[in-house]
C-alpha cells in the first residue's frame, strides 16, 4: 500500500487512531482510515466490527473520544453533522434520508435553501423556489442523472432508486469534497442498485473521492478502488480488488487470514 | 387531472402526470395526498349547502357573522395547534395558556392599572413563557408532547386560579384596547370584528412562512421525519423549540381575541378549546403523524365545526346531538387520513 500512496499523493482524508467508547462497548479501538482524491474507497466489515461508528466519526454524527481527523491535512473537530458537511464531506445513508412530503429541488436544497435577493431573502427570509428548482435541474443533469424528470414532484412519489438519487445527488451537488454513503443500496432492488453503482462511477470519473461501505461483496469488487477491511474496532487491512479475491476479504474480516497490514 | 384539482397552483401540473393513475379511487387519493385541504373544502362547502337549504336565516348575513366570530377564537388556538402538530406532537394546554394570558392581560391592567399596551406585551409575555416551558421538556427533556401538554394543562389551569381568585374581570371594566377585538364592522352587509380579522391575519402570514421560508420547510422536514431532516442538517430540536415559542405567542393573541369576543376576561371561559383545536386541526386534513397539512386546512376545519354547530342548532337539533356529529366528523377524517397514507407507504 506504501507504493500506492505515494502515488497517489496525500490523503484527503485521514483519520488516525480513532477511539469511541459507548459506556462498556468499544466501538472504536484505534480505527484509522486515509481516502485519496478521486478514488471509491469503500469500508467492509462484519456487525459490530465498528464500520457505521468509523463513518459517523467521519461525518459529524459522532464525536470520538480520542485520536485525530484530517481534511486536506488540516485537523478537523466534528461536533455535529452540520461540521462535516460545512467542511464538504457529504453523507448518503441506508435510509433514504429526505423529506417525503417536500419536492426533488426542496430536498437538494434542505438545510442550506438559497434566499431571494434583496430585502425579501434578507429580512423577510423567503426562499427563492425559483432558483432553487432551476440550479436542482442543472445540478442533476452535470451528475448525469436522467431517473429524475421533474424536480417539483414530492419526493414521496418517487421509488426507491429514485429517492437515493435524489439523496447522491444532494450528497454530491454544490461542490463537495468527499461523498460518503452508507450502505446506499441496501434498501433498493437489484435494477435501482444498480443506478446507484452507475451515480458512484460517475461520481469518481467527476473527480469526486467516495467512501462507499457495503456488505456487498460483488458491488464492492466491482465498483472500488481499494477495500479498507474493518474489524474489531480497527483496520484489520487495505487491499485492492486488483490483487485480493472476495474470499481473501472475507477471510480477513473474519479474522480467518491477516491482511497486509498498513 | 389538472381540472380536478381546485387548489391554486398550476405549477404541479406536470408533476400530477407523473403519479400513477391506475384506478379512479387512486386517483382520488393521490388528489387528497397531494392537496390534504381538498376533503374540508368539499365538507364545507356541502354542510353550508345542507344548512342553507334546511333553514333560510342560516345564510342571513348577521348569522354567517356570528359564526366567524364563533370560529375566531377557536380558529386562532387550532392555528397554534397546527403547528404543534405538523411536528407529530400534540398540545393539550393551549385553552389553558390562552385563559392564563387572558387573566394576565385584563388583571395588569384593570386591577394593577397598568397602560393596555403593557398589559398585552405581559399576556404575550405569558405565552412565549408558556411556550417556552412546553419546548423545554420537549426538546431537552424528550418528554412526549402528550405529556409534557397534558402536565402543563393542569399547572397552567391551577395557576390561573390562584392568580385571578376565580374572579371575572369585566369588559366594562377594561381600556378600550383589550375589547377592541369585539369591535365589529360592515363588509357587505356583514358584520366582522377585529378579532376575526386578527385571525385571518395569523393565518396569512403563518401560510406565507410555512411555504415561502426555509424554517417552514424544516417544519415539514422535522414532523415527516425528523431522522432524516437531522441527517439532511436541520437542527431538529431548534425547529420544535421555536414551533412551541410560536405557538405561544399565537395563543396569546388568541387571549386577546378572546378577550373581545366575551367582553370579559374569566377563568371559566375557553379551557375545554384545546379539544376542539384539535378537532379542527384533525378535520381539516392535518395528520397527526406529523408532516403533512396545511393552515388553511385547519381554517376550513374550524369553519366546518362551527359551521355543524351552528347549522344544526338553527335546524333545532339537540345541542349533544351536535357534538355527536363533531365526533362522527372526527373519526371520519382520521380513516380518511389513514386510507391516504396506506396508499403511499
Amino acid at each position: 500500500m506504501s507504493t500506492d500512496s505515494a502515488s497517489r499523493g496525500e490523503p484527503i482524508l485521514q483519520a488516525s487512531s480513532l477511539v469511541k467508547t459507548f459506556g462498556r462497548v468499544v466501538g472504536l479501538d484505534g480505527a484509522s482510515l486515509e481516502l485519496y482524491p478521486g478514488e471509491v474507497l469503500a469500508v467492509i466489515g462484519d456487525n459490530g466490527a465498528g464500520k457505521s461508528t468509523l463513518i459517523k466519526c467521519l461525518t459529524g454524527a459522532e464525536v470520538p473520544d480520542e485520536g485525530e481527523i484530517r481534511l486536506e491535512g488540516r485537523r478537523v473537530h466534528f461536533k455535529r453533522p452540520q461540521d462535516a458537511r460545512a467542511h464538504g464531506i457529504e453523507t448518503v445513508y441506508q435510509t433514504l434520508a429526505v423529506a417525503p412530503a417536500l419536492d426533488v429541488a426542496a430536498n437538494l436544497f434542505l438545510g442550506r435553501e438559497l434566499r431571494k435577493p434583496g430585502p425579501l431573502g434578507t429580512v423577510l427570509r423567503a426562499v427563492d423556489k425559483k432558483r432553487m428548482r432551476r440550479q436542482a435541474r442543472e445540478e442533476l443533469s452535470n451528475l448525469g442523472i436522467k431517473t429524475l424528470q421533474d424536480v417539483t414532484v414530492p419526493v414521496e412519489n418517487l421509488s426507491g432508486g429514485q429517492r437515493q438519487a435524489v439523496a447522491v445527488a444532494r450528497a454530491a451537488a454544490f461542490g463537495s469534497k468527499v461523498v460518503v454513503l452508507d450502505e446506499p443500496t441496501a434498501a433498493l432492488g437489484v435494477r435501482e442498485s444498480r443506478q446507484v453503482l452507475e451515480m458512484i462511477a460517475g461520481l469518481r470519473d467527476r473527480g469526486v473521492p467516495v467512501i462507499l461501505i457495503s456488505h456487498d461483496m460483488p458491488q464492492v469488487f466491482e465498483v472500488a478502488d481499494r477495500i479498507h477491511v474493518q474489524r474489531l474496532g480497527r483496520r484489520a487491512a487495505t487491499i485492492s480488488p486488483r490483487t485480493h479475491s472476495m474470499t481473501d476479504a472475507v477471510a480477513i474480516m473474519t479474522g480467518a487470514a491477516q491482511g497486509s497490514a498498513s | 387531472m389538472s381540472q380536478q384539482t381546485n387548489a391554486p397552483a398550476s405549477e404541479h401540473d406536470l408533476a400530477e402526470e407523473f403519479l400513477d393513475r391506475s384506478t379512479p379511487l387512486s386517483a382520488i387519493r393521490n388528489l387528497l395526498h397531494r392537496y390534504p385541504a381538498v376533503s374540508p373544502a368539499i365538507v364545507l362547502i356541502a354542510a353550508v349547502a345542507v344548512f342553507g337549504g334546511l333553514n333560510d336565516r342560516f345564510l342571513e348575513p348577521s348569522n354567517l357573522s356570528l359564526v366567524s366570530q364563533q370560529v375566531a377564537v377557536v380558529g386562532t388556538l387550532a392555528l397554534a395547534q397546527t403547528l404543534i402538530i405538523l411536528t407529530a406532537g400534540i398540545d393539550l394546554s393551549v385553552g389553558a395558556v390562552m385563559v392564563l394570558s387572558s387573566m394576565v392581560i385584563a388583571q395588569a391592567t384593570v386591577q394593577n392599572g397598568l397602560p393596555a399596551p403593557v398589559g398585552i406585551g405581559l399576556g404575550l409575555a405569558v405565552g412565549l413563557g408558556a411556550g417556552a416551558f412546553n419546548g423545554f421538556l420537549v426538546t431537552r427533556l424528550k418528554l412526549p408532547p402528550f405529556i409534557v401538554t397534558l402536565g402543563s394543562l393542569n399547572i397552567f389551569l391551577a395557576l390561573t386560579l390562584l392568580y385571578s381568585g376565580g374572579a371575572t374581570v369585566r369588559g366594562g371594566d377594561m381600556p378600550g384596547l383589550l375589547t377592541l377585538t369585539g369591535e365589529t364592522f360592515t363588509i357587505g352587509g356583514v358584520n366582522f370584528t377585529v378579532g376575526v380579522v386578527m385571525m385571518l391575519v395569523l393565518y396569512i402570514a403563518l401560510a406565507m412562512i410555512l411555504q415561502g421560508t426555509a424554517w417552514g420547510r424544516h417544519v415539514y422536514a422535522a414532523g415527516d421525519d425528523p431522522e432524516a431532516a437531522r441527517l439532511a442538517g436541520i437542527s431538529v430540536q431548534r425547529v420544535l423549540a421555536s414551533i412551541y415559542l410560536t405557538a405561544g405567542a399565537i395563543l396569546a393573541v388568541a387571549a386577546w381575541i378572546q378577550i373581545g369576543r366575551s367582553n370579559a376576561a374569566s377563568p371559566n371561559i375557553g379551557i375545554d378549546l384545546n379539544l376542539d383545536s384539535i378537532t379542527a386541526v384533525v378535520i381539516g386534513g392535518t395528520s397527526l403523524f406529523g408532516g403533512r397539512g396545511t393552515v388553511w386546512g385547519t381554517l376550513l376545519g374550524a369553519l366546518i365545526v362551527g359551521v355543524f354547530r351552528n347549522g344544526l342548532s338553527l335546524a333545532g337539533v339537540d345541542v349533544l346531538w351536535q357534538t355527536f356529529a363533531v365526533g362522527v366528523l372526527i373519526i371520519v377524517a382520521v380513516s380518511v387520513d389513514q386510507w391516504i397514507r396506506k396508499g403511499r407507504k
